[in-house]
């Protein structure tokens, strides 16, 4: 895949990320204004602050992958199958009547246990890219298929429940009024920000993405940097499978088999470039409002969820096509030089 | 001699065919019932479709591009072509039947190849997106019931065999005519790929877009036709799906996609373009068939089904990639 030109120092307003904060303001606006007594009620505040999380985590963990130009279509793959071990520790060791502090010591084994299952999927993933030089979307496609396959065989494809009541915390509890998954999501977006823009491995990642080749010759070591992205990538995918499985209070092997194209949706909408080399958290932030306002918006206008996938995934080539088009050259009638 | 040989142990056909073969060994000991005519014709007729829509997903690759909208085209171009012919003229004749829901495909094709040919779209997003939008479109607009009241045309067809019949055995057998029709895309796929400048220029897009550019090919017009012709292809798979199966079910074939996708790279067509083979595709066909139908038999439990075909892809496309890097290594 061939990277996208260097991108030069642009004012404020040209940003894609300010073009996106005026979308998800527009958005909001819209819904307020189709439905105002309901979108703007507190209750349905409470309630997307409780839905996005979820889908959201999913999305940082695609987007660090995009910007190194890869891709990882097995996030929900990864996020089920931890999910699903998590829950068979839950109910076959602890058991649905545990409470107190053996309820919590379980809870914390199970939650470890989850992150050590996302390290060790996104490990792998890993080393099909940078060992055997496996193309991204081929690796991650055969290994989601491999992760959900074994969440599949382990549960027999039904659903894992009856948990002790602590689990209901990471997906429903509120810490004074704030939702606990968002306050998880607040953490992993935060850091990861850190991460891309303040470390010298965020540095080495933008790097990478933009142009692999020149990064090769600058003496980095693109095996660990690759690998540590899809590691980080597993573990968020892993996080967001607690959060499925709490609010779910169930684990499942086919559990959010649509995150996968709003997770890809997401972080092309929040300015990710695809070829890599560009990808701003705060645009996947923003991404991530516009995309919940219209959700819960559509939902209350009681629009189909079948119309709710078209209108997703004609969402996503629309900002395909403005973000990348340089209509300066097509108005130009020189032929671009892009192809996919 | 040698060398022949080292190349033939290389390719990823060999390594599919021996799987196949093994698999087949395996199986017929487990299982003295499984090689029979009826085993047989039953495994010809799953891979009908499969086959049809991995041939198309193979020209995809070759040039250089990814599809996983071709599910959503085909079922859409099956439950549109069945509601028309239903409220329009429910005794249209098969073969218009069948060229509409062609049509209806390469329709849909190119509107794939709008956004990748002529803005330049990376392939895999915009089929992600027009994958959800052409189910969402059709399970919003069209319709979302399952027709089982199908045309009378499209039954009969499903009815047509080429050969039918009993061996001396007593195992019963029946090969329908929508075999012809994968046989016919077969052909017309080898016919375009090795006769035609067009199949050139395909392999050459997908082996290096600014050689090709500089060779004079256009490289938009080739890839959209590449699309419209998957397109077309998903159609006629979509509305054969719909008269063997005797329904026309806006759910179904959604979903196929990663099977088919691993057919096609078990196969060995690459990724990055400018390489696969017919031959390949088809014998992937058969492994995935085999196992989708017949896991059970060899004892692995059904619900291991989808680690093998993962395991697969990993595999069938880990050690030629491999194989490269370690070669490009060693060439410094």
């Amino acid at each position: 895949m061939s990277g996208s030109g260097p991108r030069t120092e642009q004012t404020l307003t040209q940003a894609p990320e300010f073009r996106l904060a005026i979308i998800a303001v527009l958005v909001f606006v819209l819904m307020a204004v189709l439905s105002p007594d309901r979108f703007l009620s507190a209750q349905n505040m409470t309630s997307m602050a409780f839905q996005f999380p979820e889908f959201a985590i999913l999305a940082l963990a695609m987007t660090i992958t995009m910007t190194t130009g890869g891709i990882d279509l097995s996030v929900v793959g990864v996020a089920n199958l931890s999910a699903v071990i998590a829950a068979t520790i839950l109910t076959s060791l602890a058991g649905p009547e545990a409470a107190g502090a053996v309820a919590f010591l379980w809870l914390a084994v199970a939650l470890g246990a989850s992150l050590a299952v996302g390290a060790a999927a996104g490990f792998f993933n890993g080393v099909l890219v940078t060992r055997l030089g496996l193309p991204p979307i081929l690796a991650t496609l055969g290994s989601g298929l491999v992760f959900t396959g074994f969440a599949v065989a382990m549960t027999g494809g039904s659903a894992v429940m009856g948990f002790p009541d602590i689990v209901s915390v990471i997906g429903n509890a509120t810490i004074w009024v704030i939702p606990v998954p968002l306050i998880l999501f607040a953490i992993l977006t935060l850091g990861l920000h850190i991460l891309l823009t303040r470390t010298g491995f965020g540095l080495r990642v933008m790097m990478y993405g933009a142009n692999p080749l020149a990064a090769l010759y600058a003496a980095i070591d693109i095996d660990r940097i690759l690998m540590r992205v899809y590691v980080i990538a597993g573990m968020f995918s892993a996080v967001a499978g607690m959060v499925i499985m709490s609010r779910a209070n169930s684990a499942k092997a086919d559990y959010g088999s649509s995150y996968l194209l709003l997770a890809v949706l997401i972080a092309v909408l929040g300015g990710v470039n695809p070829y890599g080399g560009y990808g701003r958290v705060v645009g996947v932030v923003l991404a991530v409002l516009s995309m919940q306002f219209l959700s819960s918006g559509l939902n209350m206008l009681q629009v189909s969820n079948f119309a709710r996938e078209l209108i997703w995934g004609g969402l996503l080539l629309l900002v395909m096509v403005i973000n990348t088009t340089d209509w300066a050259r097509l108005s130009a009638r020189r032929k671009p030089a892009k192809t996919g | 001699m040698t060398n022949r040989w080292k190349e033939l142990l290389a390719r990823n056909e060999t390594l599919v065919a021996v799987v196949i073969v093994l698999f087949c060994i395996v199986a017929s000991i487990s299982d003295p019932n499984f090689f029979t005519v009826t085993t047989l014709s039953d495994l010809l007729r799953a891979s009908i479709v499969l086959g049809i829509l991995a041939i198309g997903c193979m020209l995809v690759l070759i040039s250089g591009g990814i599809d996983v909208s071709f599910t959503a085209v085909a079922v859409s171009a099956m439950y549109m072509t069945t509601k028309l012919s239903l409220t329009l003229w429910p005794e249209m004749p098969w073969p218009l039947i069948f060229a509409c829901s062609i049509g209806f495909g390469a329709l849909l094709g190119a509107i794939n190849g709008v956004f990748i040919a002529i803005f330049g779209l990376p392939t895999l997003i915009v089929t992600l997106g027009t994958l959800s939008v052409f189910r969402g479109f059709l399970l919003t607009f069209v319709g979302s019931d399952r027709i089982s009241a199908l045309p009378p045309d499209m039954r009969e067809f499903s009815r047509m065999m080429i050969a039918r019949g009993t061996t001396e055995g007593g195992d019963f057998y029946a090969l329908p005519w929508s075999l012809a029709a994968l046989a016919g895309v077969i052909l017309l796929t080898a016919f375009i790929l090795h006769k035609t400048m067009l199949g050139r220029s395909i392999f050459a897009l997908g082996g290096s877009v600014e050689s090709a550019r500089r060779l004079g090919i256009d490289v938009r017009r080739t890839q959209f036709f590449v699309y419209v012709y998957v397109g077309a292809l998903a159609g006629l798979a979509g509305i054969l799906h719909g008269s063997m199966g005797r329904m026309s079910d806006p759910f179904s074939l959604v979903g196929l996609e990663l099977s088919v996708i691993a057919a096609v790279v078990l196969g060995g067509a690459r990724l990055i373009g400018g390489y696969g083979t017919i031959t390949g595709t088809l014998l992937g066909v058969a492994l995935i068939v085999l196992v989708q139908n017949s896991l059970i038999v060899i004892g692995i439990p059904s619900t291991w089904q989808s680690v093998t075909i993962g395991a697969l892809i990993l595999l069938g496309t880990g050690l030629p990639a491999y194989q490269a890097k370690r070669a490009a290594a060693r060439a410094g």
